[in-house]
């Protein structure tokens, strides 16, 4: 096997501006939280993407299990009263 | 020498030193050890050439004889480039990279934190726009400085070797000669003497941190200043103003 040289990966959010939400952009790979930082914005913000940038070591991220699906996300699909489709949207606003 | 003359010949310089340095820095372009270093650095590079053409152009101006930054960049011989040395030095290993954008890149913080004071306008405003760019450069250079003296025992020897055989060329960046004189009288150009000592001291404490020796051979190699270059610089310029040679005034 190749010797990995690449270094930790580390999951790379991106805030397009204030308030927005951050948006997983990508990954890079780094040895450590500075050089992850660094390695994000050189890659993600060239063309002023952001103006925030939040990393995170992959490996602390759980996942769902895509096996449990079922148990998780089908209940859900037969309840559009969860749903605030119901409202007239107030004249002027952009999202509720 | 009028004022003009010594406003050409300082932008001239600037110029010449940001334009090298990307050429450089360019060259790792695919070739750097991880691929986000491989956009660092070519984003430096950007970010140089972007410097190049504002000094560049603004030299052109103030010289008065109509050239424009291609002008300059590509139709001037050897002997008329006055970036410093170290600038051209070929690329070496990484560590030796590495070791020349923190050698470079901590002068221009302090330079052009300086120069922000600037008499002259158009330097005052590129300066203010290179110190953002720089300072990047800058903690970049020194947090691989820190990883390869404190990485193994391979990557202190490389950054060692690279710091030993750059130091000779690291002061040449304080130099001042009379257009430079003229220049501060006028409050245009920046007093050297404090930046140097600033360069040295941010440099001396990041070496020591890195486990890195600080080299005390205090020869220092002079001319590119004055046009007086390595075997290097004239390799670049066949290949860098190879179009414009062969095709005077092609355009895209």
């Amino acid at each position: 096997m190749a010797i990995d040289s690449q270094l930790a990966i580390w999951e790379v959010f991106m805030q397009a501006k204030p308030g927005a939400n951050y948006i997983h952009a990508g990954s890079v790979h780094a040895s450590d939280k500075k050089m992850a930082l660094q390695n994000a914005r050189d890659t993600y913000t060239r063309r002023g993407e952001g103006t925030s940038i939040w990393v995170v070591p992959s490996d602390a991220i759980v996942a769902s299990n895509p096996d449990d699906n079922d148990m998780l996300f089908d209940p859900a699909n037969d309840k559009v009263y969860r749903h605030p489709t119901f409202y007239v949207m107030p004249e002027g606003a952009k999202a509720i | 020498m009028t004022t003009e003359q010594a406003l050409y010949k300082y932008c001239l310089r600037l110029g010449d030193n940001a334009l090298i340095q990307s050429y450089r820095l360019s060259e790792w372009c695919s070739n750097a050890p991880l691929l986000e270093e491989d956009l660092a650095l070519t984003n430096f590079a950007l970010d140089m050439i972007g410097r190049a053409q504002l000094l560049l152009s603004y030299a052109g101006v103030v010289e008065g004889m109509g050239k424009t930054d291609d002008d300059l960049a590509y139709r001037r011989g050897e002997r008329q480039f006055t970036n410093t040395l170290i600038s051209e030095l070929p690329n070496g290993d990484f560590a030796f990279t590495i070791a020349r954008l923190f050698f470079t890149s901590v002068y221009e913080y302090y330079f052009f934190t300086e120069l922000q004071n600037s008499a002259d306008t158009t330097l005052k405003a590129v300066a203010a726009k290179t110190l953002k760019e720089v300072k990047y450069h800058k903690a970049h250079a020194t947090d691989w400085m820190l990883r390869l003296g404190g990485g193994t025992e391979e990557s202190n020897t490389r950054v060692q070797a690279a710091v030993n055989a750059l130091w000779m060329y690291t002061g040449e960046q304080f130099e001042t000669d009379k257009a430079d004189a003229m220049l501060q009288d006028i409050n245009i150009a920046v007093d050297m003497p404090p930046v140097k000592d600033k360069w040295n001291v941010y440099v001396q404490e990041v070496l020591l941190d890195a486990g890195i020796s600080v080299p005390v051979a205090d020869y220092m190699q002079t001319g590119g200043r004055n046009g007086v270059h390595t075997e290097y610089l004239g390799h670049i310029l066949s290949e860098m103003q190879y179009l414009q040679r062969a095709y005077p005034d092609a355009t895209w």
